[in-house]
């Protein structure tokens, strides 16, 4: 509670920036990679354990991102926003509940999914900026070794090239991880002390597989950032190109899917059947991208009001009892686009692999 | 002898560009061997196959007894590569660098630390451990790379360029570290250069090496009777204006073993010989009433070899395509 009260008092911003200065000069800095780097170091101090390389390398790689200019500005810039989404969703707390709704018992979640005045929920921050903080970990990965003439020093010692290009991409989740998992702490338990109510354990179970699914889904941009970085020899072109992406699907995907559904809609008599099978192949159209999967996937993990994420005829909802789904059953619900962002997730790696795997390694 | 490195009928193609062709070459244990060749000759190339960086088209490369194209992991193991224009990652010091590859090599910090430590000092770099990367001049660069190299213990060592962009003084200091340090840990060494002058100081043996053929190999003096094969000796004579050039001639002829007598431009004279007759020749031509001013031997250094070979080269090309 202390530790709570403290952040409280002084302003989040101000307190990232005294971080990053510590992290910058390295005085609270973890031992990450070196545990000793002076050359007099006694002998029994060190530790005689052998580190597999694999391991070597997700080490050096998370030092470096945290000691990396990139990373403080970009978990500055999130940390900024969900502070703003989080007062966003307090002061519209009030707003956001209502004695009989039927998912009456889920307080907390509405913390995560309110937005008012102007500013967008914690959920949308997220879905917004994770994308960025993906490609910002990932898309100098192999072309700025090639660049620096390290990579074939690298290669040219006793490891697989896959374990290369795996640490790379466990450096980076190990980063993100630890970066959502406590944002998101912080963000419950800032919302525990200002509203009064704990989560249940239900709710707290769905902040995690929520947490869960937004690493998946950064893992997924980072992967994409790290296959150009393996196909583009400039770090440039490969972080262009990965933006080109993720605007192409947040932006102008929705509008192409728009101008898809308004010439294919079916007639004013359309027979009840066409309709629903216009809209599901809309909704399967927009599946197609991971961000439409992860919102999916998001919404009803923090709304246990929704039960379907497609059409619903009137026969099937005759009946039903106005109560939310129980968390197995919204799992079930959204099992699908998990699977799909994973398997977006293994794809991009695949290709990366295709194309590294048998590439020579010319120094520089 | 065992052998280390084994190249059987290697070769590389990219697309119709031969870079490799038909290479066959041993190396045999404690052998330290240039591989000398102008750029783009595909010493790289076949440096690049020895370690698994790349696939050859055809043949087979065998380092240590291993197969480098199917156990890629074991031979690097084995072997220590420092690539041409050796990069380090500048954010870190030359100490903690050594200590990445070292980590890499599966040494825990007990092994790594005092090694990573002694070895900076072997190569000069001691004063500057814990100094970043980044801040390093190319001939520190190189010698921490010749570092990182030897950090894993190895059995072969194979040096891409070693000398290039460094200054006379540096590369001075550089080959010999590096003969120092290949004798002490008596390992095998590779290195590839175009700098005829710099393999000839340290090599044991030669390969000329140019468009993807190895067109020689062996030490320097069986290099230059394999090339030059028309005279063993030259012997180059300057003499003053007047003098009977018939007398001259006749005179030379008659010592056993002079081959050829050319006059070149201003009293400068060769004289090619299958045996080192210098002390008579000057008897000759001071017996022909010529005042001998400038008498010397030329030897043939691998300079002359290369050079005497692009000729041929030239002439060839030139043949071909009329």
């Amino acid at each position: 509670m202390i530790f709570i009260n403290v952040i409280l008092k002084i302003p989040l911003p101000m307190k990232l920036i005294n971080q990053a200065k510590h992290y910058i000069a390295g005085i609270s800095l973890p031992s990450l990679s070196l545990h000793q780097t002076k050359t007099q170091a006694k002998t029994n101090e060190l530790s005689s354990k052998v580190t597999s390389p694999f391991w070597v390398i997700v080490n050096k790689e998370v030092a470096d991102h945290i000691r990396s200019w990139r990373l403080v500005i970009l978990v500055a810039i999130i940390t900024i926003a969900c502070a703003g989404s989080l007062i966003t969703g307090l002061m519209h707390f009030k707003d956001a509940v209502s004695a009989n709704a039927p998912e009456g018992s889920f307080f907390f979640l509405k913390l995560f999914s309110a937005s008012g005045s102007g500013l967008p929920s914690f959920v949308v921050f997220i879905s917004f900026l994770g994308p960025l903080l993906g490609i910002g970990l990932g898309f100098d990965a192999i072309n700025s070794e090639q660049n620096r003439g390290t990579m074939a020093r690298v290669l040219s010692q006793p490891l697989y090239r896959d374990q290369w290009l795996n640490a790379k991409f466990a450096g980076g989740l190990i980063v993100i991880s630890a970066l959502f998992t406590g944002l998101t702490l912080i963000f419950m338990s800032i919302g525990i002390v200002k509203i009064g109510i704990p989560p249940t354990p239900e709710e707290f179970l769905r902040i995690l597989i929520f947490t869960f699914v937004t690493i998946c889904y950064v893992g997924f941009w980072m992967n994409l950032s790290i296959l150009f970085s393996v196909k583009f020899k400039q770090a440039a072109t490969s972080a262009l190109c990965t933006i080109a992406v993720w605007l192409f699907i947040t932006v102008f995907y929705g509008i192409i899917v728009n101008f898809i559904a308004n010439a294919t809609a079916p007639g004013q008599f359309a027979t009840p059947d066409q309709m629903v099978r216009y809209q599901q192949f809309i909704t399967n159209l927009m599946r197609v991208v991971p961000s439409q999967l992860y919102s999916d996937a998001t919404t009803t993990l923090l709304m246990p009001s929704i039960r379907s994420l497609g059409p619903l005829t009137t026969e099937q909802v005759v009946g039903t009892v106005p109560s939310p789904l129980p968390l197995g059953q919204s799992l079930l619900l959204v099992w699908a686009q998990m699977t799909g962002l994973v398997l977006a997730t293994v794809s991009c790696f695949a290709l990366a692999y295709y194309s590294f795997m048998r590439r020579e390694v010319r120094s520089r | 002898m065992d052998p280390v490195i084994e190249l059987e009928n290697l070769s590389k193609c990219y697309g119709d560009f031969k870079a490799v062709d038909d290479l066959n070459l041993t190396i045999q244990k404690g052998e330290v061997f240039g591989l000398l060749g102008p750029n783009g000759a595909g010493k790289s190339t076949t440096i690049l196959m020895m370690l698994g960086l790349t696939e050859p088209s055809g043949g087979s490369v065998k380092v240590c007894g291993l197969d480098a194209t199917r156990h890629p992991v074991e031979v690097k193991r084995k072997v220590g590569y420092l690539p041409e224009d050796v990069g380090f990652y500048d954010d870190l010091t030359g100490f903690e660098n050594l200590l990445f590859t070292a980590r890499l090599n599966g040494q825990s910090d007990q092994q790594a630390y005092p090694k990573a430590a002694e070895l900076l000092n072997k190569v000069g770099l001691g004063a500057h451990a814990e100094k970043k990367v980044g801040k390093y001049s190319r001939g520190m660069r190189q010698r921490l790379g010749l570092a990182d190299v030897l950090v894993k213990d190895p059995e072969v060592i194979i040096l891409d360029e070693p000398t290039l962009g460094i200054d006379p003084k540096g590369v001075k200091e550089l080959l010999e570290l590096i003969l120092h340090l290949s004798r002490e840990k008596g390992l095998t060494v590779l290195l590839s250069s175009h700098h005829l002058h710099q393999v000839q100081q340290i090599c044991t043996r030669v390969g000329l090496f140019v468009t993807g053929k190895l067109i020689a190999s062996g030490d320097v003096e069986s290099l230059s009777s394999q090339l030059i094969a028309k005279h063993p000796y030259l012997i180059e004579a300057k003499i003053g204006d007047e003098f009977q050039d018939p007398v001259l001639r006749e005179n030379l002829s008659k010592i056993p073993g002079v081959e050829e007598v050319t006059l070149l431009a201003e009293g400068l004279l060769h004289i090619g010989c299958s045996a080192d007759n210098t002390a008579a020749i000057a008897n000759a031509i001071m017996a022909s009433g010529a005042q001998l001013t400038h008498l010397s031997k030329k030897t043939y250094g691998l300079d002359d070899i290369y050079q005497r070979y692009f000729e041929n080269t030239t002439s060839h090309e030139v043949d071909q395509s009329s």
